[in-house]
């Protein structure tokens, strides 16, 4: 199947790729940074700076893969132009709204601002109406890779995204010859709003690589579950194949722009340090990203260095931003291949000395399979250091009062597999008295994760068996040592919560639609906030207007982050300082999840003349 | 039993967390593995009077994360545990396990930040928006299950069985017609239900249903769950009251067989009940009669598969008794050819 589709896809290519090449040099959907054949950004070269930025937010035709659709776009370009100031500067841009039909918005993602600059309708702002012009204005306080989006309607599954860098004031601390932004996003031609409407009304809408009855006799390496799981898993009321909601069935996969077929080509000369900007603007995919023969370095996250770590592979969820230099010595092509986290599709580049050069590009993987873990019910010891103190301290298990001692490792040498033909059915996945009791647990809630680990030292769906090595969060070492040094005096445990059959996401059971308590905050008070993932998907949450130290075994050094990626039957812990008062958005940044409910506002109190 | 089985695995898993923690594998960085020519202006652990982790594992008892250390006590750090405790282990420990409520001071100023800056009758309208573009949805759906012609001694027979629904999550208006027309012999069969969502995979059912058969008209109450069984059985199963006091009941499930990512068999079977016999409409107490299909669908698009298959359907007791009298088959086999649809 996968095979199948890369063959397709190949033979497509050698028909159309001069033609496509032709009009995507020329077209004037593009930025001149997301040009293809690129020679990259040069270093003092200000793509859209200066004292006041105008950008208008307009309708525009977008084209990839010979089709043509509706976009929403910035200033006519999708992605949006890049915005680049030094820190010290000031951000000024001036908001244009065109649309005549919709109200739109610019969310700075993971830039540290005043809470009404953050551009949130509802919260923040109350949005830009047709025929508006609103400025924000902002000080640039720290350097790094982020991005801009709509927060309006689902605006930002429509094009309107678009790359930020923010350039150190003294020496930045990444030293590189040449760089290049890639946003990497997901692209369809069906409406947003009809795309949610399939989610909520058909079952696995876009899931083309479900387990079928022909995989049964087939040597399909999707297919490889046995009846008894296959059972387990119906009897479950779950699939073990949903990955993704929306998948390449309908999504074009982009690289700034390109589509696979239309081979974004980046320029380098062999031997220097190329500084890649990777940030992921999809509305739903989550990217598995590798160069083949070529070493990753990652320097930065989340706009935040990190100290260089080396891997051949790494996974960028939804609104994550990842920096890393690749040095490639030798005058050939490299293949950028950011596969889907379902394997459904890849977006693809190429990385070459010169223009119409091309490596190989590798076959889709095969698509991953659910597992124990990701019902909630952790059976592998493998993971990090953090996850075995959190399950010490774990009260859902103290509660359900067992006497460890008295236990055996009857099912220590079990694998995932062997579990599962134990009657994995008759354990409670939706165990009530396992739900904190602030937890509403209503037709909105399918599952409750039995024994939640930490996914921080997780390679991530699809990647625990890959023969490389992959980024996981623990890897990741803040460069700088982390600015609050204070234990945390509170925890707080949000639980991410849904119904997949339903299309149903909250927060501890709640949608943000059900009028739902803020989660509240005093300024600059220091708390320990996990995530508990309850669903079978992963969750990448977002908290607007601060950067939170994810846990990962690094104290005092541990990645800042505004994004970080829960996995499915996991959680995720990290201490956050709210030092940012007023109303910030707190959510899935799945743009489905977020809109079927998955939010809610954070605040910050008190003001004390924040808002001025 | 069920409970003690899922106890002791959870148990087995607890124990050996707390068993094998302390051979976890280090995380992946080691300080000084930093590459030299990467122009990262690193702070030496000296000026930052700490080390981010440890890099041998072996290392020794030592507790790395020395700013966390100072100012926290050092937690017993477990029986289970003799080996180096790297990683938030001393915080962890220190943590408190049960939520506190946030501080009064969270809950200070004004309720919305934005009101001071911006009009607040233009912030509770983009609030209201707000709102509603994060979760309140509501949908219209309409879906034709089985559309079909039947080949019945050697008559044919338009069949459909169609439902929508109009509404939110957890409430809908949820409207069900079933008929058959074939020349002179017509049946209609209409529902209108309030449906509410009581159970991530079941609905509550309850509304209205009216018959109209040869000129014969009736109306019932209906009470009913519709939903998905595990092991993904759809059911559908209602109680009927009819306005001259008579009570029936009807179950149906279907179960969807992927046999490719698109060709779908699919069995289906439906059972009618009644507490007592009604010869107006050929019904006799006890199961009446039984319907079980067998489709083969291929889903041209999700949302349109034309199908064929096969049903035997039955009477029983009383009401096949009925039937013998007007002279009709108590069973039979047919075959149909149909269309199953939705938006």
């Amino acid at each position: 199947m996968k095979d199948h589709t890369h063959r397709t896809a190949r033979r497509k290519l050698l028909a159309t790729g001069s033609a496509l090449g032709a009009v995507s040099l020329l077209s004037p959907l593009l930025p001149a940074w997301a040009q293809n054949g690129t020679a990259g950004i040069p270093p003092q070269l200000l793509t859209l700076g200066g004292d006041n930025i105008q950008l208008e937010i307009g309708h525009s035709t977008f084209s990839t893969g010979g089709r043509s659709g509706h976009a929403v776009t910035v200033n006519g370009t999708l992605p949006a132009p890049l915005i680049r100031k030094r820190v010290g500067e000031t951000m000024r841009v001036s908001v244009s709204n065109r649309l005549t039909d919709a109200d739109t918005s610019i969310h700075w993602h993971g830039v540290l601002l005043p809470f009404q600059m953050d551009g949130v309708p509802g919260i923040s702002f109350p949005g830009i109406k047709p025929g508006e012009t609103f400025i924000y204005e902002f000080p640039v306080l720290h350097a790094g890779t982020y991005w801009y989006h709509s927060h309006s309607n689902l605006q930002e599954a429509q094009g309107h995204y678009g790359p930020i860098v923010f350039d150190p004031e003294a020496e930045d601390p990444v030293a590189y010859d040449r760089e290049h932004v890639i946003v990497l996003s997901d692209w369809s031609f069906t409406h947003p709003h009809t795309i949610m409407e399939k989610l909520k009304k058909g079952e696995a809408y876009f899931d083309y690589q479900r387990l079928s009855a022909r995989g049964m006799f087939i040597d399909d390496p999707e297919q490889q579950m046995s009846w008894q799981e296959r059972l387990m898993w119906s009897r479950m009321r779950m699939s073990a194949t949903d990955i993704a909601d929306v998948t390449g069935a309908t999504y074009t996969y982009l690289v700034n722009g390109h589509g696979p077929l239309e081979n974004w080509t980046a320029l380098f000369s062999p031997g220097e340090r190329v500084r890649l900007r990777f940030i992921n603007a999809s509305a739903m995919t989550v990217f598995n990203v590798r160069i083949p023969g070529l070493p990753i370095s990652i320097v930065q996250a989340d706009g935040n260095p990190v100290r260089p770590v080396e891997v051949d592979e790494f996974v960028i969820c939804v609104a994550e931003t990842y920096d890393v230099i690749v040095q490639p010595t030798e005058d050939r092509a490299f293949t950028l291949v950011a596969e889907s986290s379902d394997r459904s599709g890849m977006a693809r580049a190429t990385l070459a000395p010169r223009m119409g050069m091309e490596a190989e590009i590798p076959a889709l993987r095969a698509r991953p399979l659910l597992g124990l873990d990701d019902m909630g019910m952790n059976h592998d010891m493998t993971s990090d250091v953090t996850s075995q103190e959190d399950a010490m301290s774990q009260p859902g298990m103290n509660q359900a009062g067992m006497d460890h001692a008295a236990m055996g490792h009857a099912s220590m040498n079990m694998s995932s597999r062997e579990m599962n033909s134990m009657d994995i059915g008759n354990m409670k996945m939706r165990d009530k008295s396992l739900a904190p009791a602030d937890m509403e647990v209503g037709a909105g809630v399918d599952m409750i994760a039995m024994n939640p680990m930490d996914s921080a030292g997780k390679r991530g769906l699809g990647l625990e068996n890959v023969n490389h090595r992959v980024l996981v969060y623990t890897d990741l070492v803040a460069l700088d040592p982390n600015p609050d040094p204070r234990p945390p005096s509170r925890s707080l445990e949000i639980h991410l919560t849904g119904n997949m059959e339903r299309y149903m996401w909250s927060f501890d059971g709640r949608k943000f639609s059900s009028i739902v308590e803020p989660i509240r905050f005093t300024r600059n008070e220091r708390v320990r906030v996990t995530l508990v993932n309850d669903t079978m998907m992963q969750h990448p949450i977002h908290l607007h207007g601060h950067f939170f130290e994810v846990i990962t075994g690094n104290p005092g050094f541990h990645p800042r982050k505004h994004t970080v990626n829960v996995l499915p039957g996991s959680k995720i812990s990290f201490d956050l300082t709210a030092d940012a008062p007023g109303d910030w958005a707190f959510h899935c940044h799945l743009l489905f999840h977020m809109h079927a409910g998955m939010f809610n506002v954070v605040t910050v109190r008190p003001l004390d003349g924040a808002a001025t | 039993m069920k409970t003690i089985i899922s106890l002791l695995i959870l148990a087995s898993f607890h124990h050996a967390v707390l068993a094998q923690h302390q051979h976890e594998v280090e995380p992946d960085v080691v300080p000084t593995a930093a590459d030299p020519h990467a122009g990262h202006s690193m702070p030496t652990p000296a000026e930052t009077m700490a080390t981010p982790d440890v890099p041998d594992p072996h290392a020794g008892h030592e507790m790395p994360g020395m700013i966390m250390q100072q100012q926290m006590p050092v937690a017993n750090m477990d029986a289970h545990t003799d080996h180096v405790m790297p990683g938030t282990s001393g915080m962890q420990m220190s943590m408190p396990e049960e939520e506190s409520p946030a501080p009064p001071a969270a809950f200070s100023g004004p309720e919305h930040a934005a009101d001071l800056i911006f009009d607040s009758s233009v912030m509770a309208a983009a609030r209201e928006e707000l709102r509603i573009n994060h979760g309140d949805y509501n949908g219209l759906f309409v879906m034709a299950d089985r559309f079909e012609v039947q080949h019945r001694d050697r008559n044919e027979l338009l069949l459909w069985d169609a439902q929508g629904w109009y509404g939110t999550d957890e409430n809908r208006l949820w409207l069900k017609t079933e008929g058959e027309a074939s020349t002179g012999d017509d049946e209609l069969e209409l529902q209108a239900l309030w449906s509410h969502a009581f159970h991530p995979w079941f609905d509550f059912q309850s509304g209205l249903r009216v018959d109209f058969e040869d000129g014969f008209e009736r109306s019932h109450l209906v009470l009913g769950i519709q939903g998905l069984m595990p092991y993904r059985f759809e059911v559908d199963t209602a109680l009927f009251l009819s306005d001259a006091g008579e009570l029936s009941a009807r179950i149906e499930s279907e179960y969807d067989w992927w046999l490719t990512q698109r060709l779908i068999l699919q069995p289906r079977i439906e059972l009618n009940l009644s507490a007592q016999d009604i010869p107006e409409q050929s019904l006799g107490k006890g199961l009446g009669n039984m319907e079980a299909g067998l489709r083969l669908r291929y889903q041209i698009r999700r949302e349109f598969a034309p199908y064929f298959g096969i049903e035997y359907s039955r009477k029983f007791g009383a009401t096949a008794d009925y039937t013998r009298r007007a002279g009709m088959k108590t069973s039979d086999w047919h075959a149909m050819l149909g269309v199953q649809a939705w938006f």
